[in-house]
């Protein structure tokens, strides 16, 4: 794997990593690759994508308002509010 | 070079159920921010999604109004993406196993021919927050704030997990104006069999549209660039044709087209480019772990199929067959359920279906397009206004004062009882014929400068002879009526 990979991969998952260490991971990650090409080398031709390990499928809920207003309970543990607002650093332009 | 125009659209419409896709917090709309999000929706820890049954019977409903394959199974997968309105950092959404597969609409070209337009499948998700920018809104903490300087955007994520239909069309649409006739036609159709209020307003139908061109003739798709987050038809028919002049000179002076996402500005009327930072993105989809396959039992899809309505266009086509109406006409009273209704109503209670729809599309229409409003919330009602088309057809007042009586209704006037209104601005026709004849033979008399005149040949003055009459009624003589014997009194001597 090139370092670029292990850039933009560091970049989509908003992980801060030094440029230096991008080599170490480069290494690591060309490894666990290796593992993945060797499963991809097993024949699953015949075999039915699983979506979930449990052989049941989903339950569902009635249309209805259960849940009430909680926001001063929720907002205790937020760094910043303001008129009931979640703040975060300004996020456009 | 002559190019093709090749447009897709995905639309976002909101599902009309009472609480959330996977929680359940309300949804509805105008709330105070953040009174309706909870834990769910706000991604904490330890919280499972459990699915709305609503929200999937909306979305059945849906793929049995365009004829689609239903799907038996169907996944909920997560969409992987950074921004601070989605507080799991993932959109349930449904990505290799939609529930809703292929079908298809049909439009109305303007040559009145029809045009079929694939859809390629419809997606249940949640919808996420909404962020809010305005400058000066959160900037008076940035001013006290002086250790970091930061402004402030503000998080509502009131919208979170509202339940969303994406609606995916095939590559079909060959102009902006076959793309807006087909976003409102799915707009017609999610308010008609009731899963959506469709309020493009309040942001619960949004459009991306998908373009790109290639020279007439060429079988392969040429480079499209999307344009995200349209929430009007005008704007959609606006942003289509900047988009079309701007890659047709690009391509004309030899550039090339780059896949990306472009923003629609309605005030510079222009499209422009997304930062490349917000289009990096790779959605890393994969079955979200904490749902289970959706199952649907054969007898729930066709218990949900036997439930809909009569759909616009076989109503359409029926009204068409039934009172010989105009296709235009016909499209215009199936344009909602209250407009056929209203319709209905109307045709019921004094038959004659072309004075209705005549009424309707003129009238009517103009009067709600001008307060704009919906025709439920019209201040005539269908039966008052059955009341004024009763005595329009017994001849009981003219088209004109028919028109007076209409706006007084509508101005709200004596309640709006037609009878009413025509006593009290007393709009009668004058149909005695005795009365009328002696009116006509005042004014014979009174003129006989212009008899003589017109007995001698001048044929044109007998629109004179009729305004002298019905000046002398007030406009209230019976216009065939008063022809009739104006032309036998003034040909007998």
């Amino acid at each position: 794997m090139e370092t670029s990979t292990v850039t933009r991969i560091a970049e989509l998952a908003k992980l801060a990593i030094a440029p230096a260490e991008c080599p170490h991971y480069a290494e690591e990650l060309t490894q666990i690759l290796a593992m993945i090409e060797q499963m991809n080398a097993v024949d699953t031709a015949a075999v039915t994508p699983l979506a979930h390990p449990l052989q049941l499928t989903q339950r569902l809920r009635a249309d209805q308002v259960t849940e009430l207003d909680q926001r001063e309970l929720f907002q205790q543990s937020a760094p910043l509010t303001r008129e009931g607002f979640y703040l975060v650093p300004r996020v456009i332009e | 070079m002559l190019w093709e125009i090749v447009i897709g659209l995905e639309i976002h419409t909101q599902l009309a159920t009472s609480s959330k896709i996977f929680s359940g917090a309300a949804t509805a709309f105008g709330a105070p921010p953040n009174t309706q999000a909870c834990a769910i929706d706000l991604g904490l820890p330890g919280v499972l999604p459990v699915l709305n049954a609503e929200a999937v019977r909306c979305a059945v409903r849906f793929g049995q109004a365009i004829n689609a394959h239903i799907a038996e199974y169907s996944i909920f997968a997560r969409k992987n993406y950074f921004y601070p309105d989605l507080p799991k950092g993932y959109q349930i959404s449904q990505y290799e196993h939609p529930i809703v597969g292929r079908g298809a609409v049909e439009i109305v070209l303007d040559d009145g021919t029809l045009k079929t337009i694939g859809i390629t499948r419809a997606h249940l998700e949640e919808d996420a927050g909404k962020s809010v920018h305005e400058d000066g809104l959160f900037d008076a903490i940035a001013i006290n704030d002086a250790a970091t300087g930061l402004r402030y955007s503000g998080i509502d994520l009131n919208r979170a997990g509202t339940p969303l239909l994406e609606i995916v069309s095939e590559p079909d649409l060959r102009s902006p104006h076959e793309a807006v006739a087909y976003a409102r036609k799915i707009h017609q159709l999610v308010r008609w069999i009731g899963i959506s209020d469709g309020n493009m307003q309040e942001g619960s139908f949004r459009m991306d549209a998908n373009i790109s061109l290639r020279p007439l003739g060429a079988t392969q798709l040429g480079t499209r660039a999307e344009i995200k987050n349209i929430n009007s038809f005008r704007f959609l028919q606006r942003a289509l044709e900047y988009e079309i002049d701007r890659q047709r000179e690009l391509l004309e002076d030899g550039g090339v087209v780059i896949q990306e996402t472009r923003l629609y500005d309605s005030v510079k009327d222009e499209t422009r480019s997304m930062r490349s930072k917000e289009e990096a993105n790779d959605y890393r989809y994969f079955p979200d772990p904490d749902l289970l396959p959706v199952a649907l039992d054969p007898a729930f899809v066709n218990a949900v199929a036997a439930e809909l309505p009569e759909l616009p266009d076989a109503l359409r086509q029926r009204l068409q067959l039934e009172y010989s109406l105009t296709a235009a006409d016909a499209i215009s009273i199936t344009a909602s359920q209250a407009t056929a209704a209203y319709f209905n109503q109307l045709v019921q209670q004094i038959g004659d279906a072309k004075l209705v729809a005549n009424w309707m599309n003129a009238a009517l229409a103009a009067a709600l397009n001008k307060a704009a409003i919906e025709i439920s919330a019209s201040p005539v009602s269908a039966h008052q206004l059955a009341a004024l088309l009763a005595r329009v057809q017994d001849q009981t007042i003219s088209a004109t004062s028919a028109k007076q009586v209409f706006e007084a209704m509508w101005a709200g006037e004596e309640n709006g009882d037609a009878e009413r209104i025509i006593a009290a601005r007393g709009l009668r026709q004058i149909s005695d014929e005795a009365a009328l004849i002696a009116i006509i033979d005042a004014v014979i008399a009174a003129n006989s400068q212009q008899v003589a005149q017109y007995r001698s040949g001048k044929d044109k003055l007998f629109g004179f002879f009729v305004g002298q009459v019905m000046k002398q009624t007030r406009g209230q003589a019976n216009p065939a009526q008063v022809n009739a014997l104006l032309e036998m009194r003034l040909r007998t001597d």
